[in-house]
């Protein structure tokens, strides 16, 4: 398995990525870490003319802990994972990581390249929709930032144009009186998951819900952020719990394939979720 | 800004256990195939090139990545290591010993991937427990020996062994 002969541009900036990607539009496919894109190039699912390989790009890689917390696109997962204090800033992903791949792959892979490929089981983009955080976008004619619920349009496809680069992700702080959990179900440890849950609470004095936010990986062509707003002043207990589960499983649209039926994703989607929130409850209370 | 043409063949140069080596190829070129059939390095096998099987798993700048999902270009000015740079002449190293008194291989087919996984794991993990060591294996797949005699020699080689519990490890 070979792939077909391209192009190859290797820009050492910013500026150099982004005029190539002016000049060749959809003609042109960037090139992070390639571990989506590897497998689809030597299968020849992709027949890209040019590929513009970002990896040498100085600086893209810069992890900034800002009011909010900056994770460059070319930043490997491995990284991450072994940054301390960036994990206690974004707890959620010292949950997600060790589920992204394996040892080997995420020593390669990037944050930018799992959310510009956009697979719909992908942990870091569930976990960026689940959070709230936003995809900075460079072109030549200049930078936007687009959060991350309305970046992924379905299964690979996302919100970013053809002449523009993922540069970061900006990801929100942790915040007081908050818990955050993660589980997914996937055949092996690392492989692609069947239905992923994340979730972040917020709990107010009296120990009722201020703020709730509980995504889905998996079970839908892109990742799915609930509409819990009738439960924000409820308890956060275990019969909230529950309830909310129910009812936002309910409410999924599950895919269907030769892994699961829609009634298996749905059954996990509503287990996983009752256990996401049972667990961030708790991490509050015992905080 | 390098630009090579898809049909160009560009003169490569790395470092690779050691030495210096250059070898020509195209941009779609992987880096499994310039390891092999360039440089006559066939300590690296080529599984299922797709990066699933971990076969094909060399150590680029002190990470151990897959070598059938990147481009030998992309390795340019690279510093890699491969299976080849394990032993000492006749002389295994200590982890290939382990290997071989643990039953850690019967092909041998996915043997040189794993050997640098663990090289470069053992870098960073210089005691893991039995439990991370199956993990850092989840990214390889071995169809002969049910993994634990590679568990075993890994956990041996890391000087672990003895402080694991026997009966995890099925003694």
């Amino acid at each position: 398995m070979k792939p077909v002969a391209f192009d190859y541009c290797r820009p050492e900036s910013v500026e150099e990525a982004t005029a190539l990607l002016h000049e060749l539009g959809g003609d042109a496919v960037l090139l992070a870490g390639g571990m989506s894109l590897g497998p689809m190039l030597n299968m020849r699912l992709v027949r890209p003319s040019v590929i513009v390989d970002i990896n040498r790009i100085e600086g893209l890689d810069r992890i900034v802990l800002n009011d909010s917390v900056v994770i460059g696109a070319m930043a490997r997962q491995g990284d991450v994972m072994a940054d301390v204090n960036l994990l206690g800033e974004v707890p959620l992903l010292e949950a997600v990581l060790p589920h992204v791949g394996h040892f080997q792959t995420r020593n390669r892979g990037t944050f930018g390249g799992s959310v510009g490929h956009a697979d719909p089981s992908a942990e870091i983009p569930l976990a960026l929709v689940t959070l709230g955080g936003t995809v900075e976008l460079t072109a030549r004619r200049g930078v936007r930032r687009v959060p991350a619920a309305e970046f992924f349009h379905g299964v690979l496809t996302t919100a970013r144009r053809a002449d523009e680069m993922i540069t970061a992700l900006h990801w929100p702080r942790r915040r007081r009186r908050s818990g955050y959990a993660f589980e997914e179900v996937a055949q092996r440890h690392g492989d692609f998951a069947i239905a992923a849950v994340a979730c972040m609470a917020s709990l107010g004095e009296g120990g009722e819900l201020a703020e709730l936010r509980l995504a889905f990986g998996g079970v839908e062509d892109r990742p799915i952020l609930a509409d819990t707003s009738s439960f924000i002043g409820a308890p956060a207990d275990g019969a909230s719990a529950a309830e909310i589960a129910a009812k936002v499983a309910d409410g999924l649209e599950p895919m269907e394939d030769i892994a699961a039926s829609a009634d298996y994703r749905r059954a996990l989607a509503r287990t996983l979720g009752l256990s996401v929130l049972e667990r961030a409850f708790e991490q509050v209370a015992g905080s | 800004m390098r630009r090579i043409g898809g049909n160009e063949r560009h003169r490569i140069e790395l470092t690779v256990n050691g030495r210096s080596h250059a070898g020509e190829a195209e941009p779609r070129m992987l880096l499994s195939d310039f390891l092999r059939h360039r440089l006559g390095l066939y300590g690296t096998h080529v599984g299922c090139e797709h990066g699933v099987c971990g076969a094909c798993t060399v150590i680029v700048d002190g990470r151990a990545v897959r070598s059938c999902t990147q481009y030998a270009i992309q390795a340019e000015g690279a510093t890699i290591e491969t299976v080849e740079g394990l032993a000492d002449g006749e002389r295994l190293n200590a982890l290939q010993q382990a290997f071989h008194e643990h039953h850690g291989l019967q092909c041998g087919f996915c043997s040189a991937g794993i050997l640098m996984s663990a090289v470069h794991f053992l870098k960073e993990n210089p005691r893991p427990s039995e439990a991370a060591v199956r993990d850092m294996l989840s990214g390889h797949i071995c169809r002969c020996t049910g993994y634990d005699g590679i568990v075993r020699a890994i956990l041996d080689a890391a000087g672990t062994l003895k402080d694991q519990t026997k009966e995890t490890i099925g003694e």
